[in-house]
């Protein structure tokens, strides 16, 4: 665990991604192979379940500290973290519990959570009076699920390729499909390669695209249109389809395996050629229809674990697929797009009408028809458009110059800043989370979006400063603040909906400038809103 | 709340006034007669008709405040007689020159900590415990979740910092007065012997230091490194506003750390934008302010700067000790 710690500590203090690519490096040659396992799947964001929650530890520690339980809430709200707080306060070194991390992870950690009140308690502080102020704070956030380490995922591959000479490519393909941490699986993991490397499950790493920015309009790629495979980017989800050994793997680009949200593509899928994967958007999309259904469709299918009869019927989902990534069980990804395409094109006829559809390729003769197509692309409910090179392999996660993501600008509106709540976290001691309004028919503010980003540290401060100043009403740990502030709002989409005030739903809004030339009468209205909705 | 009608000391417009010495301790505006706890801006304000202060704070507050003030040069525990009260100045180990002020006359003692530490600090004189009737005290690190490591711990740490980046610069912010000296000073006492590079604001400090014979590192403006000189390995101090200022433009990919107190609470690091942070403070950490309180063996505190109410609560409600924050505007 100390090792661990003194990991931790290391992603805490470098700032270079090499330095923290050289720790994980040490850390995981240094490691039993259970060890190195636990460390993995912490670092790969694995470690969902919450096994106590702070409040809980806090409790434990003001029960034994001597501390009023006031002071310990003042020392609370100034770090913002109760697992930090802890770490901070508790100053009782015991015996020192020199445990590896499996076994923190596997028995002292579980166990202690499902122990009740004052057994708990005991066993938590027992834990804590082992450890130093390092280690603490990394164990409580093990307790609290909370631990996050500044280190993605592709450190992690770049750090594991390091250390076993292996491909990253074949790493990433290795930790798809979601990897539980024991012993075997590390040692499978960093094993060398093998011809027959097949787990009819585990998916491919998603290859994704850069958005594209755009210097010379006549010419915003290096070669011509017919070089290009142009498409729709729907807003849906991305998902691989995976047909192998009879068995159907449906798996979200969060690596999540989601058969159960989707029977109905799940059975369609069962009918194609056994050994096939497919790259592509889940939509919901009757079949017989022209256009897909908005993302919020979608997401109250996503909100069911398994969708019942009625919903399938009312929302049913499409799978558009755009690449086929394998074929009789034989990976083809290292071939061109062209010839991918064209396997494709056999497999899926463009003329079906099936839940499962092919992706249309869009005609585009000359660059001078981009901006005119991408601006369609709201009249067909997509985000924008996609510029595939049909040269292109089939790589892994992000590569510039092959695949371009061209979205349709996103919608922007003026509002004023009418609610605001400290964040959480780092920002609990400053007022971050705001929520905006525009203006009704009468002349009042309605409330119509929530943003937490986009302003940088410095504006963060200001605004924080001023809002404590220009406080109406409080309603717990919301401020009502005067209307004065403007802030221009982007967001990728608008919705009607009955559950907002305003009628109006938003897809990820941000504030894009704080508009400290207007004054809250030139801010939108609710009608200029609507009137994007159009 | 303010302080007791007719008590010996009292809180005016000018700060806190002492009627029987017909003078104010770190008054805010001019006054008549100053007597001044320390040479930090927050202290020591220009204009007063005169100053008394420790002798080693003499040279900095003469550059601060001007050559021509009139200023009384005091020793630690030097008795003196200020109008009709016996006034003394203690070490308060808080930065070079500073100092606790007790005031007495008649039946009543009253203690000023100003700004103060307890941990070691080879920069200035350790502060020594001091007994009255009334202690004011600062509680800039009022809570529990502070405590300090040695100074020769976190210069063990920098050291470390530093070393590990032979390729660039690593540029260590701290407060221009006090913090940077301290930094040198401790890592002379690690056995530090590279010379160091200076920024102008903290550069203009050393000569005060210097002559009290503070042991450091050699030490050069950076100003006097020429323009196309490699700075890979070496090690800045700078004061936290260059920080991201045109200053910075000289180096190349420079390693950042800022040194306070506040670097305790990983948060506060990383809204300050630093990439790391070294937790030593010349303010008194939890325990410190609590154990001076009862050293004191004062039968009331005032608590002032920072979190006064907290600790004020706290003395009165676990310590038992009569205790109230004291909302003197001091800074
Ligand atoms: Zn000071
Ligand atoms: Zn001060």
């Amino acid at each position: 665990m100390h090792r661990f710690a003194a990991l931790y500590n290391a992603f805490d203090t470098s700032s270079g991604n090499n330095a923290k690519v050289a720790a994980l490096l040490k850390y995981l040659s240094e490691s039993k192979p259970e060890d190195a396992a636990w460390a993995l799947h912490v670092l790969l964001g694995k470690q969902g379940k919450r096994l106590i929650t702070g409040r809980r530890l806090l409790q434990i520690c003001v029960d034994q500290s001597q501390l009023p339980e006031w002071l310990l809430n003042d020392c609370y709200a100034q770090v913002g973290d109760s697992a930090e707080t802890i770490s901070l306060l508790w100053q009782q070194a015991g015996t020192c519990t020199r445990q590896p991390l499996h076994y923190w992870l596997e028995q002292l950690l579980p166990n202690a959570a499902k122990l009740k009140d004052q057994e708990q308690a005991a066993a938590v502080r027992q834990l804590w009076n082992g450890l130093n102020q390092a280690e603490l704070l990394v164990a409580n956030k093990l307790l609290t699920g909370a631990l996050r380490v500044g280190v993605g995922p592709g450190l992690v591959v770049r750090a594991l390729a390091q250390l076993t000479g292996l491909d990253e490519a074949l790493l990433q393909h290795r930790l798809m499909g979601g990897f539980k941490a024991t012993a075997a699986n590390y040692i499978a993991l960093v094993a060398p390669a093998t011809t027959a490397e097949s787990v009819p499950s585990r998916p491919y790493p998603f290859f994704l695209a850069s958005p594209l920015e755009i210097k010379d309009p006549e010419i915003p790629l290096p070669n011509p249109p017919n070089n290009w495979l142009i498409e729709w980017k729907f807003d849906g989800i991305r998902a691989q389809l995976i047909h192998r050994a009879n068995q159907v793997f449906l798996w979200s680009r969060g690596e999540e395996l989601i058969n159960n949200s989707f029977p109905d593509l799940v059975a369609a899928a069962a009918n194609l050629a056994d050994g096939i994967v497919l790259d592509g958007e889940i939509l919901i999309w009757p079949p017989e229809a022209e256009l897909p259904g908005p993302f919020a469709l979608l997401q109250k299918r996503l909100g069911r674990k398994e969708p019942n009869r009625k919903l399938l019927a009312e929302l049913p989902a499409s799978y558009v697929v755009y690449d086929l990534l394998e074929l009789n069980g034989h990976d083809i990804r290292s071939q061109p797009l062209s010839q991918r395409r064209n396997a494709l094109e056999a497999l899926i006829k463009p003329t079906a009408t099936s839940c499962l559809r092919l992706s249309p390729r869009l005609p585009l003769d000359s660059w001078e028809q981009l901006e005119p197509l991408r601006q369609k692309a709201e009249t067909v409910a997509a985000e924008g458009v996609m510029l595939k090179n049909l040269e292109s392999p089939y790589l892994t996660g992000r590569k510039r110059g092959y695949w371009w993501k061209h979205k349709r600008d996103p919608y922007n509106l003026d509002a004023v800043l009418i609610y605001a709540q400290a964040g959480s976290g780092r920002r609990a001691n400053l007022f971050t989370d705001y929520t905006f309004g525009l203006w009704d028919p009468e002349g009042k503010l309605v409330s119509f979006a929530k943003a937490y980003s986009g302003l940088d540290d410095a504006e963060i401060i200001s605004l924080d400063r001023w809002i404590r100043s220009h406080t109406t009403e409080r309603f717990g740990p919301v401020r009502v603040v005067e209307p004065l502030q403007v802030f221009e709002l982007a967001f990728e989409g608008l919705q009607r909906s009955t559950r907002h005030k305003s009628g109006i739903a938003v897809r990820f809004p941000r504030i894009k400038r704080w508009r400290k030339d207007k004054i809250a009468s030139e801010a939108d209205s609710l009608k200029t809103a609507l009137a994007l909705l159009a | 709340m303010a302080l007791p009608p007719g008590s010996l000391l009292q809180l005016t417009p000018q700060g806190l006034y002492c009627r029987a010495a017909e003078a104010w301790i770190d008054p805010y505006r001019p006054v008549s007669r100053a007597l001044i706890t320390h040479a930090h801006a927050d202290h020591a304000r220009p204009g007063c008709g005169e100053y008394w202060a420790i002798g080693s704070s003499e040279m900095i507050l003469r550059k601060r405040l001007g050559a021509a003030i009139k200023l009384n040069a005091v020793s630690y525990e030097q008795p003196l007689n200020i109008g009709a009260a016996q006034v003394s100045f203690h070490p308060a180990g808080h930065v070079l020159g500073s100092a606790q002020i007790r005031v007495e006359a008649g039946a009543e003692s009253w203690l000023v900590s100003g700004d103060y530490k307890r941990c070691a600090d080879p920069s200035c004189t350790p502060f020594k415990p001091v007994q009255a009737d009334v202690f004011i005290t600062e509680a800039t690190f009022g809570l529990p979740i502070y405590r300090w490591q040695s100074g020769a711990e976190i210069a063990q740490q920098i050291l470390e910092w530093w070393r590990s980046s032979a390729d660039h610069s690593s540029i260590l912010f701290a407060y221009a007065f006090g913090k940077a000296q301290r930094l040198l000073a401790e890592l002379a006492a690690i056995g530090v012997s590279d010379e160091v590079l200076l920024h102008g604001a903290v550069e203009a400090l050393m000569p005060a230091y210097r002559c009290a014979g503070v042991s450091m590192p050699p030490t050069k403006a950076l100003s006097m490194v020429n323009k196309g000189d490699s700075l890979a390995g070496r090690l800045i101090i700078a004061p936290p506003s260059a920080h991201r200022s045109v200053w910075m433009k000289r180096f190349k990919f420079p390693q950042t750390a800022f040194v306070s107190g506040w670097m305790a609470v990983r948060g506060a690091r990383r809204r300050k934008g630093y990439e790391r942070g070294f937790v030593m403070s010349d303010h008194a950490d939890w325990p410190g302010l609590i154990s001076s309180v009862k050293e004191s063996k004062a039968q009331q505190v005032f608590v002032t700067h920072g979190n006064s109410d907290g600790l004020a609560r706290y003395l009165k409600e676990v310590e038992g000790i009569s205790a109230e924050p004291l909302n003197a505007d001091f800074s």
